[in-house]
């Protein structure tokens, strides 16, 4: 058993958000079946590819994004297509969609027909500004929505451009937002037969979201000061980003706890100067600069994994600066059995991060990788109750067996 | 009134920071009651502000999403108002207690007893010595869903003794080297916590789906959310470059991971400069050949852009510094939201990079109901950022204001708790219900 084994989700989601929440779904038990437009999920056409070559069964996004989910092809735009989501609508508990706001309803599949269709399923629609509001129909990227919504504007150095962070994060966070909407939709469903079409603007999530505008919007609101762009933020002893003889190490040190400090470096001479652990003179930062100058040369003498061992036995919060190489190949992370290998048609085998997080009983498992597209088209519309050769008309007018 | 989804399930937060707050803040925002048992005579730093009772000369110096306090003073009671705090303490309810008193341990044991969910992101090792284990809660309340949210987890080399906040998880993960200028050291990179922001919502989808589980099983669960492995999926891209190709991928700036070409973040005209946070700057990310060529109608097709060398992505690729710079060029000679309407207008992803002030004057923000007012008596009314999702049958509403210290003593002690009036002097006597921190509390 896992414990969302009794849920079927309907999934219209393409790109990231939609999918890494539905795919966190399916990895603790729910059948998330897949729609896959004709041609198939914009992700994938985007890489990482295997040998750099893009291939769509050959995504190494794709194929994260959509483990234990099966792929069914529909034309929406044709009626045996949408013949075949009522179907599939009827058993589902809940649906998701991405799809530009008022597209579903241009197809005729939208939240009414849904209503007349299932009633008791509730909806949940993906958009990048929302299904109201002056921007409903503006188009956005992982780049745009967190310029505009989350913090990036206090990201990087002063003199230059905000900077974003590394590869789509922000859709993760996003993807992250929507999977508790999904959850709290179906506990409404089940607890009070209420159904309802929930509303998702990607950048209400970044704007609701904990990463830091939170509190750069409030602290605004209450002090009328700004967040500055400032590249480092080293205020503290330590804190910020140290080189280091293989690399960086990372401190956050800003107040407290010289007397650790002091243990970690285990107690220099330079370290004693009773400046160094008064709050108010530790702000200064000239005084900052000073005891940097010693803590760099500390540091240099050290490998990151040295500096972090040390950290750790004083209590110090720290991380080395790793490489995806470091993480990969980690001795903690392999030990505790994160990493996951499953065998692919067209990857072979492939490792890959496994369980979000672990629980003590029905949780994660990993039970197929990402579907081919089209591979369950036939297998989940004869559950369904459809026919033979109505399944062939879809199969045909969706361009993929 | 509707029922909320989540109404009816009780929830103990014994969390510090922000992740474990975010978490339990979400399942507050869908009806659950989250209470917080909060200690007098214990400062956690971070969570209720960087201490008690911070000397103003301190906030000055300190960066303003976590020194900002209401007309920039510490007041009188600081802890009440730390930025990093109220906007994740809506929907709560606050008492106080001594955990570490037999006594304080015996509400505790009590508050077990009719609650459904113990979240705690507390040091590896902390509520050990406290005494609170699953076992310990289970033994009271075997319904009952305990999540801890370690670092590194609770096995492993790193299992004890490594203390992080979000920053340094994503160190681990690869973040840090993956995120930056493409010309710059990593030391340049600005703090930031989006493993917190993963860890917390998936948190509170944990409860959930335990919860789902326990109304088929009856029983309640102990869940581990290793904050450094489930922050690690934001990577994902990285993970699985280095995993299919032992490519090592490293920081591209503002550029498209997937390797679409023109996508940055470029100068609009601007009031003033970075020194006062007046600098407005437009991000704009083209993801076909479509979209480049309407970008360079909207740019009035000059004739830089009409360069058979840009037409296909492969030649933007090879190219892109020099866009980047044409692009600017443009871009400088208008003001950002002018920008944002002409290039969407003609189907080009791009909006303003908003400093946080100015999204409380967006019109669309503003048009969707986003921002929501809070009275709290230690501060004021304000306007806070909303919730992350339009529930329109069962809304997300705000009505509790960011728990003050001690706020709900008599709900907890009297109401849920069941105290007598005498023995409630006598916590109150021993210092366990009050509004303030202990006055020996820095």
């Amino acid at each position: 058993m896992q414990a969302l084994d009794n849920v079927v989700v309907l999934d219209l989601t393409h790109h990231i958000a939609g999918p890494y929440a539905t795919k966190l779904m399916a990895d603790f038990g729910a059948d998330v079946i897949k729609i896959e437009r004709p041609g198939g999920d914009i992700a994938r056409t985007l890489g990482p590819f295997k040998d750099n070559t893009p291939d769509p069964e050959r995504c190494g996004l794709f194929f994260y994004l959509n483990t234990n989910k099966r792929s069914a092809v529909l034309n929406l735009k044709a009626a045996a297509g949408r013949d075949a989501l009522a179907a599939l609508a009827r058993r589902a508990d809940i649906v998701i969609e991405s799809f530009s706001p008022g597209t579903l309803e241009r197809l005729g599949v939208g939240w009414q027909w849904l209503q007349q269709v299932n009633p008791k399923a509730p909806l949940i629609s993906v958009t990048n500004f929302g299904q109201t509001g002056p921007y409903r129909d503006y188009k956005a990227s992982d780049l745009v929505l967190y310029g505009f919504a989350g913090e990036m504007y206090s990201m990087g150095e002063t003199d230059r451009e905000p900077v974003k962070m590394a590869g789509t994060a922000a859709l993760f966070e996003s993807g992250s937002a929507i999977v508790v909407a999904l959850m709290g939709a179906l506990f409404a469903a089940k607890r009070h037969g209420i159904a309802q079409h929930v509303d998702i603007s990607l950048a209400e999530t970044h704007a609701g979201g904990v990463d830091r505008r939170h509190a750069t919007t409030i602290a605004y609101q209450f002090s009328g000061r700004k967040t500055i762009r400032v590249a480092s933020q080293a205020s503290g002893m330590p804190t910020g980003i140290y080189p280091c003889a293989d690399g960086y190490v990372d401190f956050t040190n800003a107040t407290l706890y010289p007397d650790r400090v002091d243990d970690m470096l285990q107690h220099p001479d330079w370290n004693q100067d009773p400046r160094y652990a008064d709050p108010v003179q530790r702000m200064n930062p000239v005084l900052v600069e000073e005891w940097n100058s010693h803590f760099l040369v500390w540091c240099l003498e050290r490998t990151k994994r040295e500096i972090w061992a040390e950290a750790r036995r004083a209590r110090i919060l720290c991380g080395p600066l790793f490489t995806v190489e470091d993480m990969f190949e980690d001795e903690h992370f392999r030990g505790r059995g994160f990493w996951t290998s499953a065998s692919h048609p067209a990857l072979g085998e492939v490792t890959f991060p496994g369980r979000p997080f672990i629980m003590g009983r029905d949780g994660w498992e990993f039970r197929r990788p990402a579907p081919l597209l089209g591979q369950h088209t036939a297998e989940v519309l004869r559950e369904a109750g459809l026919a033979g050769p109505a399944i062939e008309t879809v199969i045909r007018e969706g361009g993929a067996a | 009134m509707s029922p909320k989804p989540l109404e009816g399930i009780r929830v103990i937060d014994f969390c510090v920071v922000w992740a474990g707050p975010f978490a339990t803040m979400l399942l507050g925002d869908l009806g659950a009651e989250i209470i917080k048992p909060e200690n007098p005579n214990v400062f956690q730093p971070l969570t209720r502000g960087p201490m008690a009772r911070p000397p103003a000369a301190y906030l000055a110096n300190t960066i303003a999403w976590a020194g900002g306090m209401p007309r920039n003073e510490p007041g009188t009671r600081p802890w009440d108002y730390s930025p990093t705090f109220v906007s994740l303490y809506r929907n709560k309810k606050s008492f106080s207690v001594d955990t570490r008193a037999p006594e304080g341990m015996e509400a505790l044991r009590r508050l077990v007893a009719v609650s459904d969910v113990f979240y705690e992101n507390n040091a590896v090792g902390t509520m050990e010595k406290l005494g609170i284990t699953y076992e310990w809660l289970k033994s009271i309340n075997p319904r009952i869903i305990m999540v801890r949210v370690p670092a590194y987890g609770s096995t492993g080399p790193y299992a004890h003794g490594a203390r992080a906040l979000g920053v340094h998880l994503e160190a681990v993960m690869g973040h840090t080297l993956l995120r930056g200028y493409d010309d710059t050291d990593p030391s340049s990179n600005s703090a930031i916590y989006s493993g917190d922001y993963l860890a917390g919502a998936q948190g509170a989808f944990a409860v959930m789906t335990a919860l789902w589980e326990r109304e088929r099983t009856g029983e309640g669960q102990l869940i581990e959310i290793a904050q450094a492995e489930n922050a690690a999926a934001m990577f994902t891209q990285a993970i699985m470059d280095y995993s299919l190709n032992g490519n090592i991928q490293g920081a591209i700036g503002n550029r498209d991971v997937h390797g679409r070409f023109p996508c940055g973040v470029y100068p609009a005209k601007s009031p003033g400069g970075p020194d006062t946070s007046d600098d407005h700057w437009i991000a704009i990310s083209v993801e076909d050949d479509a979209q480049w060529q309407a970008l360079a109608g909207a740019m009035g097709s000059p004739e830089w852009a009409r360069d058979s060398r840009f037409a296909t992505n492969a030649g933007r690729a090879e190219n892109f510094r020099e866009i980047d710079r044409k692009i600017a060029e443009y871009t400088s000679a208008f003001e950002d939201y002018d920008l944002m309407a002409r290039l969407q207008a003609a189907g080009v992803p791009a909006a303003p990079v908003l400093e946080a002030s100015r999204l409380y004057d967006d019109p669309h923000m503003r048009a969707r109901g986003f921002f929501r007012k809070q009275h709290q008596l230690s501060s004021g009314e304000y306007e806070y950022m909303g919730p992350m999702w339009q529930f329109p049958e069962t809304p997300v509403e705000f009505y509790q204001a960011p728990i003050m210290f001690g706020e709900h003593n008599d709900y907890v002690y009297r109401e849920l708790l069941k105290y007598s009036e005498a023995e409630i002097e006598q916590l109150r006597a021993a210092g366990h219900i009050t509004t303030e921190y202990a006055p020996n509390v820095p």
